[in-house]
């Protein structure tokens, strides 16, 4: 097998305390080395200079559409677009058609992913039966067909008793649940609650939607003796709730979706379904809010929240329009600029932020880190990197999102899956 | 692999400066000149003016309702009559998507066969403003969800100035669900820009403290005899049971704690006037004595309405001047 050297970058592994300017050997698909001035005949190098060499990004939150909703994405699609964003393992929600509720589907997306996927791809089974919020799904043999994690997508299970049945019965099988926050009747709104969709005449989604069934989970995980990961945070009012659960030692982790870091309800161009994402935009309280808790600590992980959608469902009026926007090609650069050129977050912090983090979300340790022996995945990012995110050049099949046109600092710059160079910035996929 | 061919192919059109959208960006300049038509067209209503049919003659108007509606509706099509303009209505059933074809597509469609203008009611708010990124042809839009409904706003101005002489300085009382109600969102922006005192009253949950913030000049009470002290005219909203997925009252106590009665009128300024969009549900949101009293204007509102819609169908039809 091939020999892959990435030279002169400076390598940042949070999880083994390393930060220094080397080269990282990958031999087999597998690290071999991280070090000096390392050379093996007839290796691969790519040069990374000036860039930084991280362990794989990875994704907890993305939706792939497939089974059943070909025409917005597919496993194949999405995995490209997440190669093209620096992403090296993703996982994906069970929100298909069929929903992913059982060991059949979960298997169709393992196989479809080693076959068809430029990076790896990690299913979440459904916590209930097609989501549906009333029966637990078959939780165990989805873990042995290769689940990373449960949950019900994107909504919360309603039914505070069976959702702490879930969470027990979960915890034996040693899975997280990842959770959205939403009360069904508190929330479903179109864009945040407050003066501009009063304006608008729009439905405002408040953050007690969030907030309430994050505070319920909180109580039912400790009681329960499990652990629950919130997704996708919108307000400071969460975030407070999380901080004060971690004070607590409750089994909680958190992470909040790349676009919340960038975009407030005052970015929301009226009527536009490219800025309905549930939870909301909200105000610029809660994105700083946001920012800081990925900073100090309570939060532990930024997601794409990747939520391709295309076709007629898009082409509507906003309150018919599903929400959610992609993100695979998008988090990593919005990242940068917010976190890093704004000098909120540190850089090994940041990396934390999509290695590490995500990786002890899943009770994972052979992936976000730099192990001799552990998989060849890496990130390579250029922070200073100008390019502009374009419906021409996207990866995903579907062009729903507010960036379009945007032009970004910083970014990926290579992303190496098991030592196989799968993206480049400046040749794109490899064959 | 090209993955976008699977992507709806719209091309964007120019969204026209003849659009009618909502009183919210409009200058109070526009608003001006358009209730100067309106009056125009009143002057001339019992002429045998043979120039009045010509104005719009050999244009056609597409009135499409995705809503139901019969006095909108109707004062479209008269008013579009009366300008000599072909008129095309269609009563669309439900969302489009049910058929399987999407808003745009819809319109798409229409406007391919090339009328000059679309008016426009729906449901959702929004609609027209999203369609009209879509679309060339000019879109008056005759309401649309819980936003705007700008046509409303400009009948009622031109009531109150004929009845007033000014929509300056007075004081406006607007009662009832303010927070879904589309008249009420386009009434306050309009005579917001013209430095009205503007009170909103109802309940909290039709009323939120949020309205405050829609425009200058607003204060918030939840007591009905303190939103109509001194009042000059006083705005009732139609109860709207049917745009409630949720109830957000108690529907049997509502008339006693926000219906208009006579004794109430006794506190506003002598002659105030009494307006209501319609249609009128007396017993829920006045009395019987209200709405036939002599301070009702409600079908001089009405019989404004054709005015006010000849002269928006003019501006929506003409050509442009560059």
């Amino acid at each position: 097998m091939s020999t892959l050297i990435i030279r002169g970058g400076r390598v940042l592994d949070p999880a083994g305390g390393f930060d220094a300017v080397a080269d990282v050997w990958i031999e087999n698909g597998r690290i071999a080395a991280v070090g000096e001035n390392l050379e093996r005949e007839g290796a691969a190098v790519l040069d990374a200079t000036g860039k930084i060499v991280a362990p794989g990004f990875i994704d907890l939150r993305a939706r792939l559409r497939e089974p059943g909703l070909e025409h917005a994405e597919t496993i194949e699609s999405g995995s490209r677009a997440a190669a093209a964003g620096g992403f090296t393992t993703i996982c994906c929600l069970p929100n298909t058609t069929p929903y992913n509720d059982s060991a059949t589907v979960t298997s169709f997306i393992v196989d479809r992913a080693v076959n068809r996927a430029a990076v790896r791809v990690l299913p979440i089974g459904g916590l209930t039966k097609d989501g549906a919020g009333e029966q637990l799904a078959e939780i165990g043999a989805m873990k042995e067909a290769g689940v990373a994690a449960v949950s019900d997508g994107d909504s919360s299970v309603m039914d505070a008793a069976l959702m702490k049945r879930a969470l027990r019965y979960a915890a034996s099988f040693d899975l997280t649940v990842l959770e959205h926050c939403e009360d069904a009747n508190l929330g479903g709104g179109d864009i945040h609650d407050g003066s501009k969709s009063m304006l608008l005449g729009l439905t405002g989604d408040p953050v007690s939607a969030e907030t309430v069934i994050l505070a319920r989970d909180v109580i039912l995980c400790r009681e329960a003796s499990a652990r629950i990961h919130f997704a996708h945070l919108s307000s400071a009012a969460a975030v407070a709730l999380v901080r004060q659960a971690k004070a607590d030692g409750a089994a909680v982790t958190a992470d909040a979706g790349a676009a919340y870091l960038d975009l407030t309800v005052e970015d929301v161009v009226p009527f536009d379904s490219n800025y309905k994402v549930r939870p909301p935009f909200r105000e610029t309280s809660d994105r700083e809010a946001l920012i800081e808790a990925l900073a100090d600590g309570t939060l532990d992980a930024i997601v794409s929240d990747h939520a391709p959608h295309t076709g007629n469902v898009k082409m509507q009026e906003l309150e018919s329009c599903p929400p959610g926007i992609t993100g695979l090609e998008t988090a990593v650069s919005i990242a940068i600029e917010r976190l890093l050129h704004s000098k909120r977050v540190s850089l090994p912090r940041f990396v934390e932020l999509f290695t590490s983090g995500p990786a002890r979300v899943l009770r994972r340790d052979d992936i976000g880190s730099l192990t001799i022996g552990g998989p060849g995945d890496i990130t390579v990012l250029d922070l200073e990197r100008e390019w502009t995110f374009d419906a021409e050049t996207s990866l995903s099949k579907s062009k729903n999102s507010p960036f379009l046109g945007r032009v970004f600092r910083g970014g990926p710059a290579a992303t190496v899956v098991g030592g196989r160079m799968v993206w480049r910035a400046d040749s794109g996929l490899e064959a | 692999m090209t993955p976008t061919t699977l992507t709806p192919t719209i091309a964007l059109g120019r969204p026209s400066r003849r659009n009618l959208l909502g009183i919210e960006e409009l200058s109070r300049a526009a608003i001006e000149q358009l209730l100067e038509r309106s009056r125009h067209y009143k002057t001339r209503r019992n002429q045998l003016d043979p120039k009045l049919s010509e104005t719009l003659l050999g244009k056609t108007i597409v009135n499409l309702f995705f809503e139901s509606s019969t006095r909108t509706r109707t004062s479209f099509e008269i008013a579009a009559k009366r300008l000599g303009a072909h008129t095309v209505s269609i009563q669309a059933q439900g969302s489009s998507l049910s058929k399987g074809e999407s808003l745009v597509d819809t319109l798409n469609t229409l406007a391919a066969m090339q009328p000059d203008t679309i008016v426009m009611r729906h449901a959702a708010s929004g609609a027209p403003h999203f369609l009209s990124r879509f679309l060339s042809t000019p879109i008056v839009n005759a309401g649309d969800g819980r936003h705007e409904h700008p046509t409303q706003a400009l009948l009622d101005a031109m009531t109150i100035l004929e009845q007033r002489g000014t929509l300056e300085n007075l004081r406006i009382a607007i009662i009832g669900d303010i927070a879904h109600s589309r008249v009420a969102r386009s009434n306050i922006h309009l005579l917001s820009k013209f430095g009205t005192d503007l009170v909103l009253c109802g309940p909290a949950t039709m009323v939120p403290a949020s309205l405050a913030t829609l425009a200058p000049g607003i204060t918030i009470t939840h007591d009905m005899r303190r939103a109509v002290a001194a009042a000059d005219v006083v705005m009732m909203l139609r109860v709207q049971l049917e745009r409630q997925t949720t109830p957000i009252f108690p529907k049997n106590e509502y008339f006693q704690f926000y219906g208009l009665e006579v004794d109430h009128l006794r506190l506003a300024k002598p002659n105030a006037l009494v307006m209501h969009p319609g249609p009128i549900n007396r017993g829920r949101e006045l009395s019987n004595e209200v709405a036939d009293s002599r301070s009702s204007v409600i079908l001089n509102q009405v019989e404004n309405g054709l005015f006010v819609r000849m002269a928006v169908l003019e501006r929506a039809c003409a050509e442009d001047s560059q």
